[in-house]
């Protein structure tokens, strides 16, 4: 048996009976745990009626109600001044009308998704970009104590963020920075810094000095060394760590709801708020939890090869 | 070489930055950053924790109480059993990942056919956010509604309006380990598949050269040799699971009763609902010092299972 498998496979080369069966399992579990996200994704296209109903439907006629609600703020009126009014303007006007209700304005979830996009992006851009140059600092200089300044930077995030938000909550309060995009963007990018700069000394370690010194024996400075060789040289290691900053930053919760409540808040906080009459409305909800999901979604496919890289690499230098 | 070397520092001096201001110049707004919103706060919380300050009533008289809060949150039962509510979820979550998460590494590092597209399609729950996902799982979760209870119905015959996972004191904990696991265990997967693939293949072929059975150098092989990296992935579990909030905050807000309130969440009621200010920054210290000392007890057990 083994001395005809060697001739084909290596005798580490699992044999292909046992790849089938893995690669069952491993696609079963996957399925499985995709459940709760398509379940997500149906419900937002379910009218409030059939998302409630038992059994529970999976085959239904899709609406926009969902969506529209959540886009909407809406009043109940009578159905003689619904007849009274000029016909509907869109799909949504339609469907509320249809509910005998009308449209009073559009609700606060595309502001509280602007937000999250400033806050994610604008703390990723800062804490990559500090990172980058502290890295660099790190890597390549001897900077006194350096080794105990990043454990120490990096043993700040054990805490609970609860604990965090104690004092910062009291300072921003002081500094007039509660509820800001601003405070939220310093924030996000403290606790991201010490990740960033954890990561990227690694990524600046493993590119070799010569590059630089061999630059500079050229006739470039130092910066433009760093500017020229060493960044364009970084670029994975950047790419994998900006993905890592984002997606804390837009997931965040904990930080969002104690310290923003009104024009700063992001979608994370506000989401699990949206209710309708008498209670939750389940595909409004599950229509802003998929579009909040898809940024996320569209980033892990795409970049998952630097994904994998930052989480495997990450890990195991700790 | 040396020719050259002192040559081009002297023309880097003359015509730029030195390197020293350099190394400065690029360290020193990451560290001003790091002391305005990491460390200085944290000094204040030391302070506040001595105090009977409370933060809403920022003009009250601030008094020094000595260690007062701290014999307090160490003499309140409530803040034991919050510990030890945590204690419990972090043992059960830990488990499950680790179990299922290096099962699942074991099987895609037999390396079937789209093995890498599948990992990606495993890794989609980890990088959802804990808070909106959690949500959306309470909906799950609903008696008569949710598709959890349907789906644990269709294969047991349980009616599904019979239990309630959120609502029932026992059900409920294991209500947010099910979703922890579901988010988490591709962490550990991953983790664990970085530990298997650094398995050189020649220890694999010295054992099949010995005639060890696939029982025998999964044993002493495998395992092993991927323990650093499985123990790595519970102390980044265990830390995350500590500091568990989200979660825990959106299904069930600690309840029924008291029975999933984890410590983040009686922090976060005495701080910002009790705002007893400086009795919940002594809890904040007293837990961080846990998760320190802990976390270096851990890393020491670590290094020494790395050297042998």
């Amino acid at each position: 048996m083994s001395s005809t498998n060697t001739t084909a496979h290596s005798v580490v080369e699992p044999t292909p009976t046992v790849k089938r069966i893995a690669g069952a399992i491993v696609i079963l579990y996957a399925l499985v745990t995709l459940v709760p996200l398509a379940w997500i994704f149906l419900t937002s296209i379910k009218s409030p009626p059939d998302s409630i109903s038992y059994p529970p439907k999976i085959v239904f006629t899709p609406t926009l109600e969902g969506f529209c609600n959540l886009f909407t703020t809406r009043t109940r009126q009578t159905p003689d001044y619904i007849q009274s009014l000029p016909a509907p303007t869109g799909a949504c006007d339609e469907i509320t009308r249809s509910r005998n209700m009308v449209i009073a304005g559009p609700s606060n979830y595309w502001p509280r998704f602007g937000n999250s996009l400033v806050i994610a992006f604008g703390s990723t851009f800062l804490a990559v970009s500090l990172g980058t140059l502290a890295a660099y600092g790190f890597s390549r200089f001897r900077v006194p104590l350096a080794d105990d300044l990043l454990f120490f930077i990096l043993s700040t995030r054990m805490m609970p963020p609860i604990a965090v938000a104690i004092p910062i909550y009291l300072m921003y309060r002081q500094f007039g920075l509660s509820d800001t995009a601003l405070g939220m963007i310093l924030l996000y990018t403290a606790v991201n810094v010490s990740l960033a700069v954890w990561l990227l000394k690694g990524f600046i370690d493993e590119i070799p000095r010569e590059y630089e010194e061999a630059a500079m024996i050229d006739g470039y400075t130092r910066l433009q060394a760093f500017w020229k060789v060493v960044l364009p040289q970084a670029t994975t290691g950047i790419a994998a760590t900006a993905i890592f900053c984002l997606i804390f930053a837009w997931n965040e919760y904990a930080f969002a709801v104690l310290l923003t409540s009104g024009s700063a808040q992001t979608a994370p906080p506000f989401i699990p708020t949206i209710i309708g009459e008498g209670g939750q409305d389940w595909p409004a909800v599950a229509a802003g939890t998929t579009i909040f999901l898809v940024p996320i979604l569209v980033f892990t496919i795409i970049l998952r090869k630097q994904l994998l890289r930052g989480i495997t690499f990450g890990a195991v230098r700790k | 070489m040396l020719a050259h070397a002192t040559p081009t520092t002297i023309a880097v001096r003359v015509r730029g930055l030195s390197d020293r201001a350099i190394a400065w110049l690029f360290i020193a707004p990451t560290i001003a950053l790091l002391l305005a919103i990491n460390i200085f706060p944290l000094i204040w919380a030391v302070y506040l924790s001595f105090t009977n300050f409370r933060a809403n009533r920022p003009n009250a008289e601030v008094e020094g109480v000595g260690l007062r809060n701290y014999q307090r949150v160490l003499n309140d039962p409530d803040i034991w059993i919050a510990m030890q509510t945590t204690a419990h979820f972090v043992f059960w979550t830990i488990l499950l990942q680790t179990v299922i998460g290096f099962a699942l590494a074991y099987l895609i590092d037999r390396k079937f056919r789209g093995h890498a597209f599948w990992t990606t399609v495993i890794l989609i729950p980890m990088m959802l956010s804990p808070a909106v996902v959690g949500n959306f799982w309470r909906f799950l979760y609903q008696p008569q509604i949710g598709l959890f209870n349907y789906i644990v119905s269709f294969f047991t015959g349980i009616p599904p309006s019979s239990f309630e996972m959120l609502g029932s004191v026992i059900l409920a904990p294991w209500a947010i380990i099910i979703v922890d696991t579901w988010m988490w265990t591709p962490y550990v997967m991953l983790i664990c598949l970085a530990g298997l693939r650094s398995i050189p293949d020649y220890i694999y072929e010295a054992a099949e050269v010995d005639r060890a059975s696939a029982w025998r150098q999964f044993w002493s092989i495998t395992v092993p040799m991927a323990l650093p990296f499985i123990m790595l992935a519970v102390l980044f579990r265990g830390i995350e699971n500590f500091k568990m909030f989200d979660m825990v905050m959106l299904l069930t807000g600690g309840g029924p009763g008291s029975t999933t309130e984890v410590a983040s969440i009686t922090l976060k009621r005495e701080a910002f609902e009790s705002w007893l200010t400086g009795r919940s920054s002594a809890f904040a210290i007293i837990l961080f010092v846990a998760v320190f000392g802990l976390a270096n007890i851990y890393v020491k057990a670590l290094n020494r299972v790395k050297q042998r």
